[in-house]
């Protein structure tokens, strides 16, 4: 699906075929062909630059086999595919997360709050987050603290009724209101998650971001993730940027992955805020939900599944 | 070093306009970096640093301001494109029907445009097509209600198509002037949903011969590269007469809309500046290379 977004990659990869080494020069065009790409990935230019050096300095002076076994059969392997698998290994370390997806509360209910900008997918992952949840035996609560856009209580509340999980909203009340009455809420219904699903926002937007700190002091909550639209381009830097200073996320996930975007931005967020990718959004039904896969990512993003399958191997 | 000045895309750019030896290699840094942050896509800043080299003399090129300016003018030039303008209200009623990708915009962009031909002394319709999302009918309701102008919407789960031809019908029996068609968002890659859009359409027409008169496309300021096949596939399921870009009143500077007006001969009629029903403007090209390639000033040139 992804061949012909990848075609910097496999330019980069032609330009190197045949060689059995890697050089200073002969990195040098394939570099830049994978920057291209990387840009066309919507990766963030500085990112991009921070990725090359290491490209670099990782393929300079290596060894090279020329021949691999892969299920039982042997293989050639060019110096291409070696320079591919190398953009693939740092892509993957760049993204990769080690340890659990959620941070739990030691006492009391967990708290996840999950913030963004508007039409990012929040609504939708929340509900997402609390079926994933439900079916690990927690009783998540969903919190419905955007009290600004047309129906969006109405929207978590159908969904919250689809997975019979319970929704808390106060009518008329603000949205800090709410998530600091959600709390009392959870302790007396025996709910062990809270997760507040906010109001859509610019990080430019300043009594609206000032807001999500108040949220964030009442409730302190364990669990702060930012979501991503994989479809953003240069600005998602700028804005996790934004929203991190602010609050100081503990997570990413990032939605619309069923789509064709490169989702270039789960790589510049990552490097840019440390906050790595947790969750991915794959469909608009609650169970279209996954963990996130950091090879999967950066194979997406090199589209070059086969060559780095084979590579694996050695 | 020199190999790499030489050679590659960027190496080529750079020689293209650092071989003329009176242009400073940094202006040429200067602009790719402004225009790829911008999203505009590497392929529209070759486009564009190339017919900036074509259009300026060796003296002009020495130039920073003269190089800057034709950069503004030749963006600007990809963005005129003709049919640009407000909604023509050509027929009675006139219908609209708005598609895009999950989350663009969509719904409120017809709660805007409602808001605006309701002051006109309009008569408006609202089609609740989206009979997919989660409360999507609830959001568009609730614009009916503070517009003032009626919805009509189908049982969840309903027929889309259902649900546009009812409005059609309803709005030529009360006379109405406009009738604004939401959709529900999809992926331009999801091929069923696509050819959904195409029978929606084809019911519209039976229910008013012409209908739906004006296609719109809503984007999303903040995509990046995607916007670029958005386009082209909804393109091609349907005959779109403009664009609304939304969600320009962020950081994000919808460079992408470059590319996609260059590809598709699509003019952007639209501006979504804010979640207000008075934040939609008429497109002005000039104002929006203006606002994207406004020369950085001095400023914000130490900052950066
Ligand atoms: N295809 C696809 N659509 C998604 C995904 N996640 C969310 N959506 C859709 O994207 C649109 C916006 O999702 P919401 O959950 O309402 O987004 P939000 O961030 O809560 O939006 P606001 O509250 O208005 O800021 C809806 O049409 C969702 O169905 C996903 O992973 N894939
Ligand atoms: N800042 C800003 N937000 C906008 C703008 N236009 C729409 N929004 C917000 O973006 C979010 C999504 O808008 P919707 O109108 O629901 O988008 P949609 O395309 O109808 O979404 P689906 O029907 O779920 O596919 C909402 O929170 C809107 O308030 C804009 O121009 N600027
Ligand atoms: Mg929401
Ligand atoms: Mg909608």
């Amino acid at each position: 699906m992804f061949e012909t977004l990848s075609r910097g990659f496999r330019q980069a990869r032609n330009r190197l075929a045949g060689l059995t080494e890697l050089t200073e020069q002969n990195i040098e065009t394939a570099l830049r062909e994978v920057r291209l790409s990387l840009l066309e990935a919507d990766v963030e230019i500085g990112v991009v630059k921070a990725f090359l050096s290491r490209v670099k300095e990782k393929a300079l002076g290596r060894t090279l086999e020329v021949k691999v076994k892969h299920g039982g059969e042997t293989h050639e392997v060019s110096a291409s595919d070696h320079f591919i698998k190398i953009c693939h290994d740092e892509l993957e370390a760049m993204m990769a997360h080690e340890g659990q997806e959620i941070v739990w509360a030691q006492s009391g209910a967990t708290g996840i709050m999950v913030v963004g900008l508007q039409g990012s997918g929040k609504t939708t992952s929340c509900a997402k987050l609390a079926r994933y949840l439900d079916k690990e035996g927690k009783k998540p609560l969903l919190v419905a603290a955007d009290m600004q856009r047309p129906a969006a209580v109405e929207q978590l509340k159908v969904l919250g009724d689809q997975l019979k999980i319970p929704v808390f909203n106060i009518p008329g009340a603000s949205p800090v209101e709410i998530c600091a009455a959600a709390r009392e809420h959870a302790k007396k219904q025996g709910r062990d998650v809270i997760i507040y699903d906010t109001a859509g926002r610019l990080a430019i937007d300043e009594p609206l971001m000032k807001e999500l700190a108040d949220i964030k002091s009442r409730t302190k909550p364990d669990n702060i993730f930012l979501v991503v639209d994989a479809m953003i381009g240069q600005d998602a830097v700028k804005t996790a940027r934004s929203f991190h200073d602010r609050l100081d996320i503990s997570g990413v996930i990032v939605t619309k992955l069923d789509g064709d975007a490169r989702g270039g931005a789960a790589l510049s967020i990552k490097e840019v805020t440390g906050a790595p990718v947790l969750f991915t959004g794959l469909g608009e039904t609650t169970d279209k939900f996954e963990p996130f896969r950091a090879d999967g990512m950066a194979s997406r993003i090199l589209g070059m599944g086969d060559v780095v399958g084979l590579m694996q191997d050695f | 070093s020199k190999v790499r000045e030489k050679e590659g895309f960027f190496g080529r750019l750079r020689s293209l306009l650092t071989g003329k030896k009176e242009l400073d290699p940094s202006i040429v840094e200067q602009l790719e970096d402004v225009l790829l942050t911008s999203d505009v896509g590497v392929k529209t800043t070759e486009v564009l640093l190339s017919a900036i080299r074509e259009s300026l003399s060796r003296q002009e090129l020495a130039d920073d301001e003269k190089v800057w300016e034709a950069l503004r003018a030749q963006a600007a030039r990809i963005l005129h494109v003709s049919g640009g303008g407000g909604l023509r209200l050509d027929s009675s009623p006139t219908v609209v029907m708005v598609v895009g990708v999950n989350g663009a915009g969509k719904t409120t962009t017809i709660g805007k445009l409602a808001t605006q031909l309701k002051s006109e002394g309009k008569t408006v319709v609202l089609a609740a097509g989206d009979t997919f999302r989660a409360a999507a009918v609830q959001q568009l309701a609730v614009w009916g209600k503070r517009v003032g102008c009626e919805v009509v919407r189908g049982k969840d789960g309903a027929n889309p198509g259902a649900v546009l031809f009812d409005a059609i019908q309803k709005a030529k029996e009360i006379g109405a002037d406009v009738v604004l068609a939401d959709t529900a968002g999809r992926l331009h890659t999801k091929t069923n949903l696509m050819d959904e859009l195409t029978k929606v359409a084809r019911t519209m027409t039976k229910a008013l011969d012409g209908a739906p008169h004006e296609t719109l496309l809503v984007l999303d300021a903040t995509n990046g590269q995607n916007a670029l096949q958005q386009a082209a596939m909804f393109k091609e399921v349907l005959p779109l007469t403009g664009i609304v870009l939304t969600k320009l009143d962020g950081t994000a500077k919808g460079g992408v809309i470059l590319g996609v007006t260059a590809e598709q001969g699509v003019p952007v009629r639209y501006i979504g500046i804010g979640e207000r029903a008075e934040d939609l403007r008429e497109f002005d090209a000039d104002e929006f290379v203006e606002a994207m390639l406004g020369r950085p000033s001095k400023a914000e040139e130490a900052a950066a």
